[in-house]
């Protein structure tokens, strides 16, 4: 379990000042000017040495995301953009970040605009995080106040504005290009790769992308050193993680815990476990909705990082936990799912499209019984023709979470057909 | 130079190619609906994936992938073949299948598509999605849920067209694609969307359920609704005319064509001359070709050649002119023009009256003055290559006289003359503009010429273009280049130019010939095809109209002899930049008419001044002979510069517009009801319609 010294988010839960001056008692800007007096390229150094992994879902690199962007600023600026739009199923953990401890956030874009030789620093903000923009947005003015950032940022000489921009509620402006085409006013669709936002970005200028939680760390990192976190956690998996764990137990709530933590012990000591008892477990959705879920069977010993979670063939994700005992209708539980992305889909490209309503309404159909045995394969092999066909991924997204269901919990499925049929029969033998 | 393989196929292809041109490079055919040559790349149907190493573990878009070196691409692995036939069925699970009375059918992307990859039964037992249909004016059809949502529609008319406001609204699988608030679109290339449309959403509202593609008779001919030359196919069955479809050329047309030169072709069934008529008090009443004849060959054996003349229409092929040339030189009339509209064109000195600087050279153009004229209507073609070339960036566009919506920004600097001296003489700002410009360009319409005054701005015009560096000789590092271009609205008129169907010495032009006939100094008029005069003007002269519409011409006429329309003959035609293009019969004349050159051999006999011709081949042989120029197809000769126009007194007078009504402009698109219909929704009544970009 995470020592109390090694968290980095102290106000997670609000307990405190969330303005400038509360931020700089728990340490927040103290030794800003001293890390930027690094040059660019030992500040991504450091952060490639903490072995810092993207916080939003897919786990890349950070250090080595930011490493891509041109040593050189030529004529055209560079971008750091901030993806709040958290949007993913069961996800609460940037909010919190934005919420109760703002400044961490700032102060990140500050040092990672740094790194990439960025002038300005867009926000984009999910539309329905209203109180959190208030609070993210007094922090920034905050921070321009105070000289800690705009023109001489810190007093070092760098000039560096923070941009925030509030959304207006769709999924998909939480894929990074999709975000980009947003914040440029247009519609929120994903673009095509190559070239990559380093390349091509916003406005057609070099750009990075990343999750709130993965800036909001890094000043913590710069400040303890690389050491200690890459100290924590487990090889290639290192670091705290905020954990958001939702569903059937007794206390749902965020918490910030050392990587590769065992999910049970995870249950246990902070949500108060699952309703009715650890045996009472079903199926565990392991990182927010877009991932495959897990049935209880693995969750005893799993350990919740990225690698040991994809050789389950689940993920990481947002490591949103959504915990489901055995008196949930999973059935009708990933029928939701499908649901929100079928409605969520951009409708750019063809499989997601097309894919996302079909899966959908054969799902539904599934959770009444209502279909053939036939249909189960089907439905499997639809979520393959959708699966790595798409110009984003919100086609894997919508397809892992039936893929999950189709793996660990078929046997449900097929009993419900086969209810259904005999409910069928018996109605004829009574006519 | 990337070189990569495909299939075990290795290929250079030139920088920049995507890995979909490096498969058709190397033989290996791709399967796409939204990838489009011309347009911006989307991605987003997904048929097009082939498995690329090295490279993430899936197939990639082809169309959006650049080909690299060393890439080696599996267009026909197990991965991708699966990836392929899913996607098909994906697109047909909400797709009608309507074929049997889809427009589209037998000329359709999916339905082509389907039998390589399809399956032969469908898994999809849920209810297939219904969108309703969307009104986009009266030439496109939408039958929206047959639309795969490719958007390539949204593209052309994003891109090319400059209207913006159409695309897809809502998302996901209610995603629908329409012009906002469902305005008709306002585009003279809007037709275009039907071609580009893979599937039967989009198709032709005129040509609805007409025909079926495998029953049309194509032929390959040239477009006369402007003077661009657009090439395109015109589709028959029987001798009706069904479609006017574009052709490639990217020298001239790309493969857009305007709406008039798709949709006018209505008109060719309306308002036929299909016999000869003379007119015996005060009526005209049919009679036969003999008597028709020899009416006019009493007419003009009594006269002299000072007392006749003759005056070419503007859809005229190069052979009927040269022929009617021929026989009003051999009855000593010096008297002819087709110059309609009085354009003071010098047809001396060749580059005074072409579009030298070339359609496909807007492209090279950094800064262009447009004088008198409004390409969208004059040469919507051409308009949407100037636009093409203003995306890119680094071009100036300025115009002298009437201002009007391009699709592109556009610097009104003036309306008329007084503008264009200051220009001349080095004193406006934007002559600094166009001597900076490497390849300047200035192009002159009829509007600026049409005038009293026209050959002084013509002359103006010349010092614009020898002053602001617009002649520029071939040297090392650069190709030669002329910027002065002359935008013709007449697709006949530089044919008769080439071949001086203009007033020899002591001749009259069309002013000189209507006035000359008002006052009874010419006694006898012959109009071929030309229904653009003033005809109240020709007093009590003796009217020959040859043509094939009664129009104008023909209302005035004493003797009407019915002739062909552009669709119905053999035929040269020069366009505005000298291009000599063969067009192709592809239907017959109604009735007893005939092929204007045959009409007149049998007339030239009747007068006793045979023409020493029998056949097409012998009249071309000898228009050839006589001017080189003709025999050139499909080439275009750099003219050499003269000294032209005549420096004078310039009128205060803004330029004019030559083209009221862009959608009926020539004795056919008049006769056409799709067109009328255009000119209801986009011209006079201000129906709901979209805007453009700028």
């Amino acid at each position: 379990m995470l020592k109390d010294e090694d968290r980095i988010f102290t106000n997670l839960y609000g307990w405190f000042d969330w303005g400038l001056d509360g931020a700089r008692k728990r340490g927040d800007w103290s030794t800003t000017k001293q890390i930027l007096s690094q040059t660019p390229e030992e500040v991504v150094e450091l952060v490639k040495a903490s072995g810092l992994r993207g916080r939003g879902g897919a786990g890349f690199p950070t250090g080595l995301k930011w490493s891509f962007m041109p040593k050189v600023v030529g004529d055209r600026p560079h971008y750091l953009i901030v993806n709040a739009d958290e949007s993913e199923p069961g996800t609460c953990k940037d909010r919190e970040i934005m919420r109760n401890d703002p400044h961490k956030l700032v102060e990140g874009c500050l040092i990672a605009g740094y790194s990439m030789r960025a002038c300005a620093a867009y926000i984009y903000i999910r539309g329905e995080y209203y109180n959190e923009s208030g609070n993210l947005q007094a922090a920034i003015d905050q921070a321009y106040d105070a000289g800690l950032i705009g023109k001489n940022a810190c007093g070092t000489g760098y000039d560096f504005d923070i941009i925030l921009h509030r959304g207006a509620g769709a999924y998909i402006c939480g894929e990074e290009t999709a975000l980009l085409e947003s914040l440029e006013g247009k519609k929120g669709q994903p673009r095509l790769k190559p070239p990559f936002p380093a390349a091509v970005g916003l406005y057609g200028c070099p750009s990075t992308v990343n999750n709130v939680e993965s800036i909001a760390v890094v000043p913590e990192i710069l400040r303890r050193g690389p050491e200690w976190f890459a100290g924590l956690g487990r090889e290639r998996n290192v670091g705290t993680k905020l954990f958001c764990i939702s569903g059937h137990v007794n206390n749902p709530c965020n918490v910030e815990e050392e990587m590769g933590i065992p999910l049970r012990e995870l249950i246990d000591k902070h949500a108060g476990g699952v309703i009715g008892g650890w045996d009472n477990l079903l199926a565990v959705i392991p990182g927010g909705a877009s991932v495959r879920c897990i049935p209880k069977s693995i969750c005893d010993d799993i350990l919740m990082d990225f690698d040991s979670l994809m050789t389950v063939k689940s993920g990481l994700g947002t490591a949103a936990v959504i915990v489901m005992n055995k008196q949930t209708d999973i059935v009708k539980a990933i029928a939701r799912l499908s649901y929100f992305y079928k409605h969520e889909s951009c409708g750019q490209c063809t499989p997601c499209r097309e894919g996302t309503g079909w899966m959908w309404r054969v799902m539904e159909r599934l959770v009444t019984g209502e279909a053939e045995y036939e249909e189960i394969d089907a439905l499997e092999q639809v979520t393959k023709q959708i699966e790595g066909h798409t110009i984003c991924a919100l086609g894997d997204a919508a397809a892992w979470p039936i893929q999950g269901l189709l793996t660990h919990f078929r046997g449900e499925v097929e009993d419900r057909i086969k209810a259904h049929k005999a409910s069928l029969s018996n109605l004829q033998a009574v006519e | 130079m990337p070189k990569l393989t495909v299939d075990g196929i290795e290929v250079d292809v030139p920088p920049g190619s995507t890995v979909l041109q490096a498969c058709e490079a190397a033989g290996a055919e791709i399967p796409r609906f939204c990838y489009h040559e011309r347009l911006s790349i989307a991605g987003n149907c997904r048929m097009c994936l082939v498995e690329v190493k090295p490279g993430p573990p899936k197939p990639q878009a082809s169309c959006a992938l650049p080909a690299a070196d060393n890439q080696e691409v599996f267009t026909d692995s197990e991965m991708v073949k699966k990836a392929r036939h899913g996607v098909m069925e994906f697109l047909l699970i909400n797709h009608p299948l309507d074929c049997p009375i889809c427009d589209q059918g037998g000329e359709c992307d999916l339905q082509d598509q389907a039998m390589g990859y399809g399956h032969h039964s469908s898994r999809y037992t849920e209810n297939k999605r219904a969108v309703e249909d969307k009104h986009m004016g009266p030439l496109i059809q939408t039958i929206m849920t047959r639309c795969i949502h490719c958007t390539r529609c949204v593209r052309f008319s994003t891109e090319v067209a400059g209207v913006t406001e159409m695309g897809l609204l809502g998302r996901g699988e209610t995603a629908e694609i329409t012009t906002y608030l469902e305005k008709a679109l306002a585009s003279e290339l809007s037709g275009n969307v039907i071609d580009l449309c893979p599937v039967g959403a989009l198709t032709s509202k005129p040509y609805a359920f007409v025909s079926r593609p495998w029953e049309l008779k194509k032929t390959e001919t040239i477009d006369v609704m402007d003077a661009v030359g657009s090439n395109i196919r015109v589709d028959t069955r029987g001798s009706e005319v069904l479609r006017v479809l574009p052709r490639l050329h990217d020298d001239v047309n790309e493969e857009w064509i305007s709406d008039k030169a798709r949709f006018a072709c209505d008109g060719l069934k309306r308002q036929r001359l299909d016999r000869p008529y003379l007119r015996r008090d005060g009526k005209l009443v049919p009679v036969s070709w003999p008597e028709a004849f020899s009416t006019v060959a009493e007419q003009m054996k009594a006269l002299s050649g000072e007392a006749m003349a003759a005056i070419a229409g503007d859809l005229c092929d190069a052979e009927s002119m040269f022929a009617l040339k021929q026989l009003m030189t051999s009855v000593g009339s010096a008297n002819i023009d087709c110059r309609q509209d009085g354009a003071k064109l010098d047809a001396s000195v060749r580059a005074s009256y072409l579009f030298n600087a070339s359609i496909a050279g807007v492209e090279d153009a950094d800064a262009i003055l447009l004088v008198g004229t409004n390409p969208r209507w004059e040469a919507p073609v051409l308009n949407a290559r100037i636009r093409k070339r203003w995306l890119e960036g680094g071009l100036t566009v300025a115009m002298v006289g009437t201002p009007a919506d391009l699709t592109y920004k556009v610097e009104t600097l003036g309306a008329g003359a007084q503008t264009l001296r200051e220009i001349a003489d080095g004193s406006h700002s934007f002559a600094e503009v166009l001597k900076s410009a490497k390849k300047p360009m200035v192009i002159l319409g009829m509007g600026a010429l049409v005038r009293e005054d026209g050959a002084a701005v013509l002359a103006m015009a010349r010092s614009i273009a020898e002053g602001c560096g617009m002649i520029q000789e071939a040297s090392e590092d650069s190709d030669a280049w002329n910027g002065f271009s002359v935008l013709h609205t007449a697709a006949s008129r530089v044919a008769g130019l080439d071949m001086g169907f203009v007033p020899g010495a002591e001749g009259k032009g069309v002013a000189g010939i209507v006035a000359g006939a008002g006052s009874g100094e010419i006694k006898f008029v012959y109009l071929l095809g030309a229904d653009e005069i003033d005809m109240s003007g020709l007093g009590k002269a003796f009217v020959v109209y040859q043509g094939h519409h009664g129009d104008a011409g023909a209302h005035r006429a004493d003797v009407v002899l019915p002739g062909a329309a552009y669709t119905e003959k053999d035929g040269i035609y020069v366009n505005t930049e000298g291009r000599a293009q063969l067009a192709l019969q592809a239907s017959f004349p109604p009735g007893e008419a005939r092929e204007d050159w045959k009409v007149l051999r049998a007339l030239s006999e009747a007068v006793g001044k045979a023409l020493a011709y029998d056949s097409a081949t012998a009249l071309r042989t000898a228009l050839v002979a006589a001017h080189g120029s003709f025999g050139a197809i499909d080439q275009v000769e750099p003219a050499s510069w003269g000294a032209f126009g005549t420096a004078g007194e310039t009128s205060d007078a803004p330029f004019g517009q030559v083209i009221e009504n862009f959608y009926m402009t020539d004795s056919i698109s008049r006769c056409s009801a799709v067109m009328a219909e255009c000119t209801e929704t986009f011209v006079t009544a201000k129906a709901e319609r979209t805007g453009t970009e700028e």
